[in-house]
């Protein structure tokens, strides 16, 4: 499985709630992290972008961000990314922000996972 | 309501500044809240809230002062000869000229609180992280115009000749002081965590807004603190 495969298959994981019990121990850890990321992940969207709870638990991956939600400009991205850190306890460097990752919120989720799983 | 006060400044050198006041309907001997606005984009994000805040602290007989500082807000001085030693002092001064029993500061103004009076720090924030969060914020807009910079290399071009972050003109002195800047230790001050009041604060709002449900939270949670005191 390429990094790029597994990446979408935690997301996956994570969004598709129900499907689980593959068997495999490992990966049943690494889905129950990520399933742990997304609640918390639309919780800091919801508190940024003042939404309510039920518009972004309907948030998948192809949902748009950055472009798409005219409230997210580079402030409001600098404050999502600080919260992220704060909240996830995660660091996130200049060069891990691209346009793919804040594009969608599959690509945000992937990239928080990514992130929580590397300590 | 809207009224002035005048910070005096070393050298003789006086600012006028704006100050907002909400004192109770029945004139008596009530408490006077001295509250310090949240700094720089909070400020404004923070700004209706906090004269929300005032109106209901005075419904419960409590008067509140919402002045400006130099560099801040409607103040003619320039942001970048402002520097958190000399804030502080001047949170000093308004509490003196406005009869302060207590001091109520918002997330960043916690870190220029006067050591002279009982203090309750709303969500402060620290110093470092308010910085890590406008250069992020440069970094991306930058990065929209073709440059690349690093939050460090902006950092230390803003801790050795300042720099402009969000339309904040940063002199030297506040960036360094911002880069290693927390809330004085005092057994007098105590924080009021976002927790409290309940709902996500409104700082994290992309858009200024505002919030009945915390107004009442915050105000009640101070009324009942400077009743028991």
């Amino acid at each position: 499985m390429t990094e790029e495969s597994a990446k979408t298959a935690l997301t996956n994981a994570a969004l598709e709630i129900g499907q689980q019990g593959s068997g495999d121990a490992a990966k049943g850890a690494s889905a129950e992290r990520a399933k742990a990321v997304d609640p918390q992940l639309k919780q800091i969207l919801c508190d940024v972008l003042g939404l309510d709870a039920d518009d972004v638990s309907a948030f998948d991956a192809d949902t748009g961000l950055f472009g798409h939600v005219p409230e997210l400009d580079s402030m409001a991205v600098a404050g999502l990314l600080t919260e992220m850190e704060d909240r996830l306890d995660i660091i996130i460097e200049d060069e891990d922000v691209d346009g793919e990752m804040l594009e969608t919120y599959g690509g945000l989720l992937d990239f928080a996972i990514a992130k929580v799983e590397e300590g | 309501m809207i009224g002035s006060w005048t910070c005096e400044r070393p050298e003789g050198r006086t600012s006028k500044e704006l100050a907002v006041q909400i004192t109770p309907q029945v004139e008596a001997d009530e408490p006077t809240l001295l509250i310090l606005p949240a700094l720089f984009d909070e400020a404004n994000k923070l700004r209706r809230y906090t004269i929300e805040v005032m109106r209901r602290l005075s419904e419960a007989g409590i008067g509140s002062v919402l002045p400006d500082f130099p560099g801040m807000n409607e103040s003619m001085a320039p942001l970048s000869e402002q520097g958190l030693t000399q804030w502080r002092e001047d949170a000093e001064q308004a509490a003196q000229q406005f009869g302060a029993s207590h001091v109520l500061t918002i997330r960043g103004s916690a870190l220029f609180a006067p050591q002279t009076l009982p203090a309750w720090h709303y969500a402060p924030a620290m110093g470092p992280r308010i910085l890590r969060n406008m250069l992020r914020a440069q970094v991306l807009a930058l990065r929209e115009t073709g440059q690349q910079l690093s939050i460090d290399e902006l950092g230390e071009r803003g801790a050795a000749q300042g720099i402009e972050l969000a339309g904040w003109q940063f002199g030297p002195q506040l960036f360094s002081q911002l880069q290693e800047a927390e809330p004085l230790a005092n057994p007098a001050h105590a924080i009021i965590e976002q927790s409290e009041v309940g709902g996500a604060g409104l700082w994290l709002r992309a858009e200024p807004d505002d919030n009945a449900d915390q107004v009442a939270a915050l105000a009640d949670i101070i009324a009942a603190k400077i009743t028991a005191r």
